[in-house]
């Protein structure tokens, strides 16, 4: 439980302040009105760091103020990688003499220089003062391409003020990872699964269709160098399955020529159906037969009938890091009996509206809770107060440290599962966090959950 | 070139000293930021934030929001949320964008203490700065709004001898003859002190030579007892985090300052004594004017890069080859380098990496914002004391002694930050 900072101030909110709403009163897609952000202790997502470290030997070299810097630094030097980072700091004098071009140029050049070894390529993030300067974003590229021309560069971007308008932060950086692809013959059996921080599980139904019919598969999360990232550009298709990198997907595909795929993260069975009847018909395989359809699903409904018999009547809490649909993953649950009281989320992703218009009529009471919410600071206290002890199953390492439970799932970002296989592990992974307890406090708060992939 | 590291990291911002300073005395304080600042300051420079339920948050500004002005969104949403949470005060403080837009952090801190009658302060940051930068700013104006005046209290004798009572509590507690000298300790931050119980050993040394702590800015004090701080005769400015609250409060109420982080086995004695041989001086200036209030000499300061042997330093070849090299933080590398001087004959300089007030470093010491400042400063060093995130530029001629900083490397190494105050011996052994 939280200390209270200050004994004599009544700033302590009760579980009933704590800011939340009945799914039937939510709106769509904002269920409630932006303010003030709080930020939780969970850190497991990745951030623009992490991401571009996945493309092998590239160097990152980042040019922003200094507060800017810092977190970012201190990323690549948390994930092992800090040899591979480097800082150019903006500073007051930069903004009003209007050097900025110059500062980027000399000070990308600086550092390029004094790297032990060349890189193959080199990640420039410029940020939101470059946005409203107005900076020659092109001429810059454009005289370090000159400079250096056996180095591949390009543009990466870390302006948060970009978040609510145009491309997500996020969405962009995805779209960059495969910018430095270059144009190759294609082979027409090969197929790239793009977009992913986290490697796509072998078990998923998405590898063993691909495997199955014996399609060479490309993902960065395997390349190990250079060469092999290159590599993917051969693929004739490009299918993602995180919502997020489905621009960066289009980018790819107009840039090279193969066919992207958006195979859509689903929890409904008739959906994961038709999103893999279409991945076959883009590929020119057979689809999944009638028996092989049913086998899959009885197999799920199994895996929850025994969740539902272990866990019984247990709260259980969702939040959105967890994968990209947490209501449709609350439908599920729910209409197998599973007890989900809460899901923790600022705003319901477009892939979300029919689960979320289901869950108004059909579980009227689930609550939703944001998650950056001012009140939120208070949510830890209030929850472990109002719970009294009464243990919280949490999907998802926001809830569980809202939740303060140590019964939780430690996955982010879907944790590479598709398909029927995302429902079958969940269960799993649901009735072994019932059983077990996990050290919630240390393990939220490290960063960038699985980031090891990056270190080759 | 300056302004790059090809490999090092950077120190914490300005904006995040300003919520460090504030953090355990109740107030609210916003970083007028679009994203990124909250979760770099609540992962890396503030070990207290799962553990204390502080209101520090962003504004979360947009595009729009940056091109149109529209600086009611941000105070309505201030004003909507103090009203539920009901901080003691706000803060707000700037990061780069509103530093280009022109964001007017006085007024629209005015606007917001109209609507809430909430003390508000606009701390015009912009993240370019390091968090020294930040954090003496925001202690400053913790000085300059909640120090309650000692004339408004007159009669009552709190300001000029403490009650028996509490001289019975600290003799009882440190076997320690009072000195009848209050102190308050300014500049305490987990940036530059860690929460590994460095603030608790300054207090306890402190008590020991009979010192009475009447506050510590800002870990382990409530805004009441920070209010009561007019009532020390003197304050100990342990890192230059505390200097701008320092100077505000010799201006209000004319208290001296001294300047030193007692860490070694030798300067804090001489640190004590100099305090208390000033404070006596003090007084004795004080009462031939009128108590307290209206001083026309100089401030007496105990600078404890000048105080030990009475110079400013040695010749500055002394520092060319073999010598020892400390990078931080200005005060606290300062006190260590003369720790390493007295206690190890070595000389010792300090590489100061963020702002440091003038007056305070020696003719040796050198202000090295830049890896490129730094790189040539090391050559011919036998010793280099700093943070692990330093090794790497290092020449292999040099041993490394490793002294991690929160303000630096966040919480990489938060586990071997020594408390340098309880035990110095360790480091020292590695340099004997």
């Amino acid at each position: 439980m939280l200390k209270k900072v200050n004994e004599k101030q009544n700033t302590r909110l009760s579980a009933d302040e704590i800011p939340h709403v009945r799914i039937a009163d939510a709106n769509f897609p904002a269920p409630f009105r932006s303010g003030l952000e709080y930020s939780s202790p969970a850190r497991g997502t990745w951030n623009i760091v992490h991401t571009g470290m996945l493309i092998p030997e590239a160097h990152e070299i980042f040019v922003c103020a200094a507060g800017c810097l810092r977190g970012v630094v201190l990323t690549a030097a948390e994930m092992g990688t800090i040899d591979r980072f480097s800082t150019v700091a903006v500073r007051e004098n930069n903004l009003l003499d209007g050097d900025m071009e110059d500062l980027v140029i000399e000070g990308v050049t600086d550092i390029i220089n004094k790297l032990p070894k060349r890189p193959p390529a080199v990640l420039v993030y410029t940020s939101c003062v470059h946005h409203f300067t107005g900076v020659d974003l092109d001429m810059i590229y454009a005289t370090l391409r000159s400079r250096f021309p056996d180095i591949d560069f390009t543009d990466c971007y870390m302006n948060p003020i970009m978040r609510k308008s145009g491309l997500t932060p996020d969405q962009l950086m995805r779209s960059r990872l495969y910018m430095l692809l270059h144009e190759r013959e294609i082979d027409p059996e090969a197929v790239a699964i793009i977009g992913n921080d986290l490697p796509t599980d072998e078990d998923s139904d998405l590898v063993k269709i691909l495997n199955g019919a014996g399609l060479k598969v490309h993902e960065i999360t395997s390349c190990k160098t250079y060469e092999e990232y290159q590599q993917m550009a051969e693929s004739r298709v490009y299918v993602s399955y995180n919502p997020d990198a489905a621009p960066g997907g289009d980018m790819l595909s107009e840039r090279l020529g193969g066919i992207h795929y958006v195979l859509k993260f689903s929890f409904d069975y008739d959906e994961i159906d038709e999103t893999f009847a279409g991945l076959a018909g883009v590929l020119g395989i057979e689809p999944r037969s009638s028996d092989e359809i049913a086998a899959l699903r009885e197999e799920c409904e199994r895996e929850l009938e025994e969740t539902k018999k272990l866990i019984g009547d247990t709260p259980v809490s969702i939040d959105y890091t967890f994968c990209p649909r947490p209501l449709g993953l609350a439908r599920l649950l729910l209409s197998h009996g599973i007890n989900v009281t809460k899901v923790y989320a600022d705003g319901i992703p477009g892939g979300d509206r029919a689960a979320f218009d289901s869950l108004q009529k059909e579980h009227p009471d689930l609550m939703i809770y944001p998650t950056v919410h001012p009140g939120m600071r208070f949510a830890r206290t209030a929850n472990a107060e109002a719970q009294n002890g009464v243990k919280i199953l949490a999907i998802g390492q926001k809830a569980a440290a809202f939740d303060e439970t140590d019964h939780f799932i430690n996955v982010v970002e879907g944790g590479g599962m598709t398909g029927y296989e995302a429902i079958t592990r969940t269960c799993r992974m649901m009735r072994e966090a019932f059983l077990e307890k996990k050290e919630m406090r240390e393990l939220v708060q490290v960063k960038g959950l699985g980031c090891e992939v990056c270190i080759r | 070139m300056k302004q790059t590291a090809r490999i090092i990291s950077t120190y914490s911002a300005d904006v995040m000293g300003v919520c460090s300073a504030l953090f355990e005395l109740g107030g609210m304080t916003i970083m007028h930021d679009a994203s990124g600042c909250n979760s770099t300051y609540t992962t890396h420079d503030e070990p207290r934030w799962y553990d204390m339920d502080s209101m520090v948050y962003i504004s979360g500004i947009s595009e729009m929001e940056a091109i149109m002005g529209d600086d009611e969104k941000l105070i309505s949403d201030i004003v909507d949320a103090a009203a539920v949470l009901k901080p003691a005060f706000i803060a707000i403080a700037g990061t780069p964008i509103p530093t280009m837009t022109g964001f007017d952090f006085e007024a629209v801190a005015a606007v917001i203490e109209n609507r809430t009658g909430i003390p508000s302060f606009g701390f015009p940051t912009t993240g370019m700065n390091t968090y020294i930068h930040g954090a003496s700013m925001a202690l400053a104006g913790i000085a300059e709004r909640f120090v309650d005046d000692p004339a408004d209290k007159k009669g009552d004798g709190s300001t000029l001898q403490m009650s028996a009572r509490k001289i019975a509590s600290i003799v009882d507690s440190c076997c320690m003859k009072p000195n009848g000298i209050k102190v308050n300790v300014l500049g305490l931050t987990p940036l530059d002190f860690s929460v590994n119980g460095t603030d608790d050993s300054i207090v306890q040394w402190l008590e020991r030579e009979g010192f009475e702590v009447v506050s510590k800015w800002a870990m382990g004090s409530s805004l009441d007892e920070i209010r009561r701080s007019a009532e020390a005769d003197v304050n100990l400015v342990v890192s230059a985090a505390g200097y701008g609250a320092a100077k505000v409060l010799y201006e209000r109420f004319g208290m001296p300052y001294a300047i030193g982080f007692p860490v070694g086995n030798e300067l804090p004695v001489l640190l004590a004594d100099q305090i208390i041989i000033n404070v006596k001086k003090y007084r004795e200036q004080a009462e031939d004017v009128s108590f307290g209030k209206t001083f026309e000499s100089a401030e007496i300061s105990v600078d404890s890069g000048v105080f030990l042997d009475g110079s400013s330093g040695r010749d500055e070849s002394t520092y060319e080859k073999g010598f020892a090299a400390v990078i931080g933080e200005g005060i606290t590398s300062l006190s260590l380098a003369s720790t390493i001087e007295l206690e190890c004959g070595i000389p010792a300089k300090v590489l100061c990496a963020t702002e440091c007030p003038e007056g305070i470093l020696r003719e040796c010491d050198r202000m090295t914002p830049d890896e490129d400042d730094i790189i040539p400063e090391l050559e011919g060093a036998a010793f280099v004391i700093a943070d692990p995130l330093y090794k790497p530029i290092v020449p292999e001629s040099a041993k490394f002694i490793s002294l991690p900083s929160e303000a630096f490397s966040g919480r990489i190494y938060r586990d071997e930050i020594p408390d340098l105050v309880g035990d110095i011996n360790e480091l020292l052994i590695k340099i004997k």
